[in-house]
């Protein structure tokens, strides 16, 4: 008998470790002598805590949202009772969640302990590494990748194949082979969740990837928001490195290869190839020009093959099960699975695998449960702050690198924040320009300056003072920041501002013509009213209010002065009596 | 080495012969004087033991790693990780990404910066609390989400806030009352 606990930075922030801590209390109570395990997340994060008991024979139960009160009951009634308490466990429409998913990269996700590496071993760890250093070539690992069709899983979606054969035939005798973990874009969370749940996955996909190019050191850059990351990856890199996965001779080849982590420093753009490159050298993340490429001029100036974490641990599997097997899975242009962060007002979100080809629809409606408190879809954003709104009339779409692409969002590496009908898309459009904005390095014009100039436009539309013309003008700026700027990042910082225009043009309409914001989101274009019918004169309101901009005497209809009304929603949030009404 | 254009006076009692205040730092500089390119994770040590990056520390280091100060300088404010001023007891985070802004992490700051009586960036005056956004924690399904120290708090609204900084405060009271 053991009992497993999640233990993923979401299972953590949701009570892991008091979870584990209530446990041990009450095992000890009890007199029982029960191993207590950590595993990685499982995905499910809107279930959190989860706690699996494994029974003697094997035999798992799964209990969710699991409190300190629940612990008490399952010590004593499930383990030793022997009672099912099924209303703790996961229900049917949790296992649709899991169920309906294809998990290649989140295989051992939540179910292996990250932080033991025979647990890995016992799943067929290294077998296709093993396979890779001892049985084949570089021209031959390079065209099992190919015959998969696997595509970076970063953003720009770049055959793998391609990337590694041109860092394969670039002349030199030194190489590097770098991971990109500077998983920055906001509603993206699948590197942390692979790197805190199955770090060793990825150390033998880039041993793999090593031995196809060459490489004999390799670099892994992580986000120093990601401390656990961190600290699971070095276990498992100082394990790897123990068991002569990593080192000098590996299977005894001849072949080195090791790897280190670099914390990055926080700076979106490091997700950019060159930027990260200079990043790594200890300068500023700024982008360069290329070509060259990093395959031919990467970090040190020596060829350097770039990959993120995700695509690295899709390598493993291939290897495993073979080229045509991955590509079996998937549609022409998109082969095998993609883990979607399925996050915003979806009721359950959490991250899912999914084959290539199905329809957004599933995996917002069936495998996400759907909307949140019953309200209305109104969009999903893909691609962060380089991607875009996708409306409910595309709902339909099939999720592959050319069908996303054409609704103007992008694949990116997997964000997916649903709104609903609360979420005002010019707000929207203004968040991610503000993300953009900050996080413009400033090397470029078009970059540095257009994206301020679009926030601005943004901003004042927001604020219910946007003049006829500004659409147009949004639209014009848009065009020529894709065209001019120099890397990724400002080159996609306008597909936000483009897909809502495309999409949702009534509601920047009604900010600019109206002044109204329909989501009921923007707080300048509000006006709060007290109706007579339900204000009981409670004074609660006039209290609250910072402005003193509520007048009334005692048990009769209050007022609110809109002159000086500062429109912070306090007496809507506090009206006992649903008397504040807001339009 | 040179260690010169440090003052001292520091008060401790050392008479300042040959006194480093950066001298917590010296392994470091030697572990990786011989690694090209580490001068990130050099003046990431050099926050982890300081707290902050001060103009003194920054020049110790330019000095030290023979980088000019103005490349020192140049990095450290490239990173939204460097902090320049010194911080509270307790780095209040607010995560700003898209799940945690879509699910209403504005009005959750308004309620920090009102119970705090701080603006972003700021410190509180009894130099327990600092305040900082920062970009996405990753921990989107929990949206809205902050991280005090190395704790992550999920699903907040803003009663649950205004309870985790009492709570905090109130830990630190009976921490000091016991010391």
């Amino acid at each position: 008998m053991k009992i497993v606990i999640g233990k993923g930075s979401c299972g953590i922030a949701a009570g892991a470790n008091i979870i584990q801590s209530a446990f041990v209390e009450n095992l000890s109570l009890k007199g029982l002598d029960i191993p207590i395990d950590t595993t990685g997340c499982i995905g499910a994060c809107y279930l959190e805590p989860i706690v699996d008991v494994f029974d003697d024979k094997g035999q798992k139960v799964t209990f969710v949202n699991v409190t300190t009160d629940n612990v008490k009951d399952i010590v004593e009634q499930h383990i030793l009772e022997k009672q099912a308490l099924k209303e703790l466990q996961m229900t049917e429409a949790d296992m649709t969640m899991i169920g309906k998913q294809t998990r290649i990269v989140l295989k051992n996700s939540g179910i292996i302990d990250p932080e033991r590496i025979d647990d890995y071993l016992a799943v067929d760890g290294y077998v296709a590494a093993k396979k890779c250093l001892t049985e084949l070539t570089p021209e031959e690992i390079i065209e099992t990748v190919k015959i998969a069709g696997l595509r970076g899983r970063g953003g720009a979606g770049f055959p793998t194949w391609f990337k590694w054969n041109a860092a394969f035939r670039s002349p030199g005798t030194v190489k590097y082979m770098v991971c990109n973990a500077d998983e920055g874009d906001p509603g993206a969370f699948m590197d942390r969740s692979v790197l805190e749940s199955d770090p060793h996955a990825l150390i033998e996909g880039m041993l793999i990837a090593a031995k196809a190019i060459g490489a004999n050191e390799g670099v892994v850059y992580v986000r120093a928001e990601y401390p656990l990351a961190i600290i699971r990856l070095q276990l498992a890199i100082d394990q790897a490195r123990e068991h002569g996965y990593l080192g000098e001779n590996i299977f005894d080849t001849g072949f080195d290869f090791d790897l280190r982590i670099k914390a990055g420093a926080g700076a979106f753009v490091c997700g950019e190839e060159t930027a990260l490159i200079a990043s790594l050298e200890g300068e500023r993340g700024m982008p360069r020009l290329k070509p060259p490429f990093p395959a031919q001029k990467g970090y040190w100036n020596k060829p350097t093959n770039i990959n993120n974490v995700e695509t690295f641990a899709n390598v493993p599997w291939i290897f495993r099960n073979g080229g045509e097997a991955y590509a079996a899975i998937g549609t022409r242009d998109s082969k095998g699975t993609k883990v979607f962060a399925l996050t915003g007002k979806i009721a359950h979100g959490g991250l899912v695998e999914i084959p290539m080809g199905l329809k957004l629809r599933d995996v917002i409606f069936e495998i996400g449960g759907g909307i949140k408190n019953n309200k209305e879809f109104k969009a999903v954003q893909m691609g962060g702050p380089s991607g875009g709104c996708v409306p409910a009339s595309l709902l339909d779409t099939e999720i592959d690198y050319a069908g996303i692409t054409k609704t103007g969002a992008i694949m990116g590496s997997g964000g997916m924040v649903v709104m609903d009908e609360t979420t005002c898309m010019v707000d929207m459009a203004r968040f991610f320009l503000d993300f953009t904005c900050k996080e413009s390095c400033g090397k470029c014009t078009y970059c540095r300056v257009g994206t301020k100039r679009m926030l601005e436009i943004l901003t004042r539309i927001t604020k219910g003072e946007g003049a006829s013309g500004d659409i147009d003008l949004l639209e014009e700026l848009c065009n020529k920041i894709k065209e001019g700027a120099m890397c990724g990042l400002g080159q996609t910082a306008p597909n936000p501002i483009l897909t809502t225009i495309k999409y949702f043009r009534n509601e920047y309409e009604d900010h600019i013509n109206n002044k109204k914001c329909t989501a009921k989101s923007c707080k300048a274009l509000l006006t709060y009213t007290i109706s007579e019918e339900n204000c009981v004169g409670c004074g609660v309101c006039k209290k609250k209010c910072p402005a003193k901009a509520i007048e009334g005497k005692k048990k009769k209809v209050h007022e609110i002065n809109q002159a000086l009304c500062i429109k912070c929603g306090k007496c809507f949030a506090n009206c006992k009596f649903d008397a504040v009404c807001v339009d | 080495m040179s260690h010169e254009t440090h003052e001292h006076g520091c008060g401790c009692g050392c008479h300042g012969e040959n006194m480093n205040p950066y001298e917590d730092l010296v392994p470091i500089l030697e572990h990786y004087a011989g690694v090209p390119g580490s001068l990130i994770t050099v003046l990431q040590k050099a926050q982890e033991i300081y707290g902050f990056l001060s103009t003194d520390l920054m020049r110790y280091i330019a000095i030290e790693t023979d980088i000019s100060i103005a490349k020192v300088y140049g990095v450290a404010t490239f990173y939204t990780q460097f902090r320049f001023e010194p911080i509270g007891k307790y780095l209040v985070m607010l995560c700003q990404g898209t799940a945690c802004h879509v699910n209403g992490s504005e009005r959750v700051e308004e309620v920090v910066m009102e119970t705090l009586n701080i603006q972003e960036g700021e410190t509180t005056k009894d130099g327990l609390f600092t305040l900082n956004n920062v970009a996405c924690l990753g921990c989107c399904s929990l949206s809205p989400v902050m991280m005090v120290n190395d704790t992550t708090y999920g699903q907040l609204t803003p009663d649950k806030v205004k309870n985790i900084l009492a709570e905090i405060k109130e830990k630190n009271l009976s921490q000091e009352a016991t010391t």
